[in-house]
């Protein structure tokens, strides 16, 4: 019987992963069609509006009804296409904004691989989110999106620069690569003022808006700028391929909110350590947490206007680069030289 | 068959496939995808051998930012394939040559290794309580610390060259000088001016 057991060992486990992996899948999907539906809530009110509120008791079930017509609508797939990488730049999207989740802490241990070099990994899918934006816009064939993929892959790759160096300042005070120990870190005896957002606030700042360029949100939604491009990339897609794009995006932009929670709001942490809050689960905190981010994400889309792409630019190269790159040396300093530093 | 071993061939073939497509392929853009799928399985071949870090490095580095820029290279540049493919046999030769040279010392490497494995000329010492993360920054941010300083040296120099090389102002563009923008007071863009009735400006 043992013998039996240490054989299917390894079955045993991939079929526990295989399990985890679905159920964070089903509730990160449905997290999205929840959040979806907020995005365009909190955009109708801030102009006055009610937004969507037909489908179910507030329009809850809008993101659903959504959901069924683009499926049931047909694909079409222009006739000047690249067909194969044409169909597979939206499944590239989609699959590595999932990806990325089999790394992030919701809850302590609650990660479907808690590995050594978790924030690398996050890093490294974010840097291969720009393949799938590039081949739609290569493989339609046409103007606007060739346009918006180019746009879109030197604006994803200005802003994974400030990205790096904010998230190196936050591992310098953390002392490890993995993504537990970085909330772990954060627990103090102040609460939520130990949390890594005020000792490092300019790179919090930094990484907020960072995360923005890199998901590409209005303001720097550039790459599929309605006035100028249509609609960027995309304007050849429809139906399920067009969902895969906005799924894949969206679950970016969730997954961006998941990472400052967890970098900077000390992740499955509540916020101070007695009582009444130290009852509620750490995965409730962590979803209040990106929720609250996520919020932040929708109030500047609805009310700062678009950049222009030179301006784009500049931010991201003349302004991030050297604060943040700046900030590298002074973090490193202050902990080197007052003891900090951990490890030591 | 172990797990290990089982990913490891599925890697491995992906790879071999995939780097073989990259010369196969006759649409460019096709080439440079089938590379970034190569260079994926090599960092999925890195995390066999317990060298995470190498493998997101790589993730990064290459797949990340090298590949992009070469699509991005590939896409914007109008390749002519008939003239391309005018100096295949002229280059016929060379080609056979370069792959010979590089078979043989394949060869070599993998004769010596299978004669003798464990002929070496350095045994590296290896301290396996470290992370590898821990381990290659100690061995590249310690001991060799000045021949890394050294080789960011030789490639910001590079980086200059470049910049110097390309860089030329053109002197009839007018750009957004942010400085002065945000120095603009009332009193330096408003002239408050009397108007006579019946009279223009």
């Amino acid at each position: 019987m043992a013998n039996d057991i240490a054989s299917y060992g390894w079955s045993l486990a991939l079929g526990i992963t295989i399990l985890k992996s679905l159920l964070l899948l089903v509730a990160l999907l449905v997290f999205v069609a929840f959040i979806l539906l907020a995005d365009r809530k909190i955009w109708a009110a801030v102009q006055l509006r009610r937004g969507p509120n037909v489908v179910g008791p507030f329009g809850l079930f809008q993101s659903f009804a959504d959901l069924l017509k683009f499926i049931l609508k047909e694909p079409t797939i222009p006739a000047g296409a690249n067909k194969g990488v044409f169909l597979l730049a939206p499944l590239v999207t989609t699959t590595l904004a999932l990806a990325a989740w089999a790394v992030l802490p919701v809850m302590d241990g609650w990660a479907i691989a808690n590995i050594n070099v978790g924030v690398l990994y996050i890093f490294a899918i974010s840097s291969l989110g720009v393949y799938g934006v590039i081949m739609g816009g290569w493989a339609s064939n046409s103007k606007y999106p060739f346009l918006g993929a180019l746009r879109s892959a030197a604006q994803m790759v200005s802003y994974e620069v400030s990205i790096g160096f904010v998230v190196i300042t936050v591992l310098l005070c953390v002392g490890s690569l993995n993504l537990s120990d970085v909330v772990n870190a954060q627990r103090g005896n102040y609460g939520m003022f130990s949390w890594f957002w005020l000792p490092l606030f300019p790179m919090f700042v930094i990484f907020f808006i960072s995360a923005l360029a890199e998901t590409n949100r209005p303001p720097f939604d550039l790459v599929e700028a309605e006035s100028e491009l249509v609609a960027g990339f995309m304007v050849e897609y429809g139906s399920t391929p067009y969902m895969m794009f906005m799924l894949g995006e969206y679950v970016a932009i969730v997954t961006m909110c998941a990472l400052t929670t967890i970098l900077f709001l000390g992740g499955w942490l509540p916020p101070f350590d007695v009582a009444p809050f130290t009852w509620v689960p750490g995965v409730i905190w962590f979803v209040i947490k990106t929720c609250l981010v996520f919020f932040m994400f929708s109030m500047v889309k609805a009310f700062v206007p678009r950049y222009r792409y030179d301006q784009l630019m500049r931010l991201g190269w003349k302004v991030f680069l050297p604060i943040s790159l700046f900030m590298v040396v002074a973090v490193a300093g202050v902990l080197q030289f007052t003891g900090w530093a951990p490890g030591h | 068959m172990s797990v290990a071993q089982i990913f490891f061939y599925l890697f491995s073939a992906i790879m071999i496939g995939s780097a073989v497509m990259v010369i196969v392929a006759r649409n460019p853009v096709h080439s440079v995808l089938f590379l970034i799928l190569a260079f994926v399985n090599a960092a999925g071949l890195f995390l066999l051998m317990g060298a995470e870090f190498l493998a997101m490095i790589l993730i990064v580095v290459y797949v990340g930012a090298v590949a992009v820029l070469f699509l991005f290279v590939v896409m914007m540049l109008d390749v002519d394939f008939a003239e391309l493919k005018q100096g295949f046999a002229k280059h016929l030769p060379l080609g056979i040559i370069l792959g010979l040279v590089l078979f043989i010392e394949l060869a070599m490497v993998i004769g010596t290794y299978l004669v003798s494995p464990d002929a070496t000329l350095v045994t590296p010492t290896l301290d396996t309580s470290l992370s590898n993360t821990e381990a290659l920054g100690r061995v590249l941010y310690t001991d060799y610390i000045y021949y890394f300083q050294t080789a960011g040296l030789v490639l910001l120099v590079a980086m200059v060259g470049a910049i110097v090389l390309t860089l030329h102002h053109r002197p009839n563009v007018k750009r957004q000088k942010i400085a002065n923008q945000v120095a603009r007071t009332k009193e330096t863009a408003m002239e408050v001016r009397k108007v006579q009735p019946g009279q223009g400006l």
